[in-house]
């Protein structure tokens, strides 16, 4: 929220929806200029919004919820990150790389084997820690 | 000696909607909505199966709230921001199939976790709970 001025309630649930959406299908193709149409914006309008109410652009968002899933992956299951790249909504291994690397602050190469050396999971009460995590993919 | 919540709190944007979704779609028992001169209205409901906790569904706008604070709290349940907790079941799946059904959104469907089975659900008015089936404890 920018100083005092706080957005009216269904200007917020839209911004909320659009943002649940990012959550849910972060693997799909997710097109910003869509999710400002769908939600009754422009799309210069969407992202200031979008920014005044989160504290970040709605793509800055959803580049940190795939992230967040790649990381998941990385710690979790056999699969090459080219392959996590891919499940989690990225297009090309470069961008990936250098997107998780801005965020996480290493590869996703040296994630995966720190994770490995840290040994399992930590024991954190879930609910909290994996809150916005969907479950592994399907085998 | 405190033995657990009795009433919980809830923050919703217009009661009427809260009533109606938390007992047709969640399927709560209405337990009181009694008008009270200060203006608030004492909604509560209750999950059928629990004789103990309450939920109160309170619009800030009639609450103890003064009126800045009211916006600020509504604007903070409408972008999704607030959770009140965790709500209980005993199978996950089959109710994410019916609640999903009674169109409840979902954030996230169930999902194994080592603590036991759990989906996030968002009320209508944007409150998010967790929604979780814990792992039965293991026989000492």
């Amino acid at each position: 929220m920018s100083g005092s001025v706080v957005a009216d309630v269904n200007s917020l649930r839209a911004l909320r929806r659009a943002r649940d959406r990012i959550d849910r299908d972060y693997a799909e193709q997710l097109d910003i200029a869509a999710l400002a149409a769908d939600s009754g914006y422009s799309l210069g309008q969407f992202i200031r919004a979008f920014d005044a109410a989160y504290g970040e652009t709605p793509g800055r968002y959803r580049t940190r919820r795939r992230v967040e899933r790649a990381c998941e992956l990385l710690r979790s299951v056999n699969l090459t990150v080219t392959e996590i790249c891919m499940l989690v909504g990225f297009s090309s291994l470069g961008s990936f790389s250098r997107r998780f690397a801005d965020i996480v602050g290493r590869s996703p190469s040296e994630y995966r084997r720190e994770a490995a050396r840290l040994g399992g999971p930590a024991p954190i009460p879930g609910c909290f820690a994996l809150m916005w995590r969907t479950g592994l993919p399907a085998r | 000696m405190i033995t657990g919540v009795g009433i919980v709190s809830v923050w919703v944007l217009d009661t009427e909607s809260a009533k109606e979704f938390y007992t047709k779609r969640l399927g709560f028992d209405l337990t009181n909505d009694i008008q009270l001169d200060s203006g608030m209205r004492w909604l509560t409901v209750r999950p059928p199966e629990n004789q103990g906790q309450e939920f109160l569904l309170v619009d800030p706008a009639h609450s103890m709230l003064d009126a800045d604070t009211a916006v600020q709290v509504r604007a903070l349940v409408a972008k999704g921001a607030l959770s009140p907790g965790v709500m209980a079941t005993t199978d996950c799946r089959a109710d994410y199939e019916t609640l999903l059904e009674r169109g409840v959104e979902f954030i996230q469907p169930p999902a194994d976790r080592p603590y036991g089975i759990e989906a996030i659900l968002r009320d209508d008015s944007g409150n998010w709970f967790s929604f979780t089936q814990r792992k039965a404890a293991e026989a000492e």
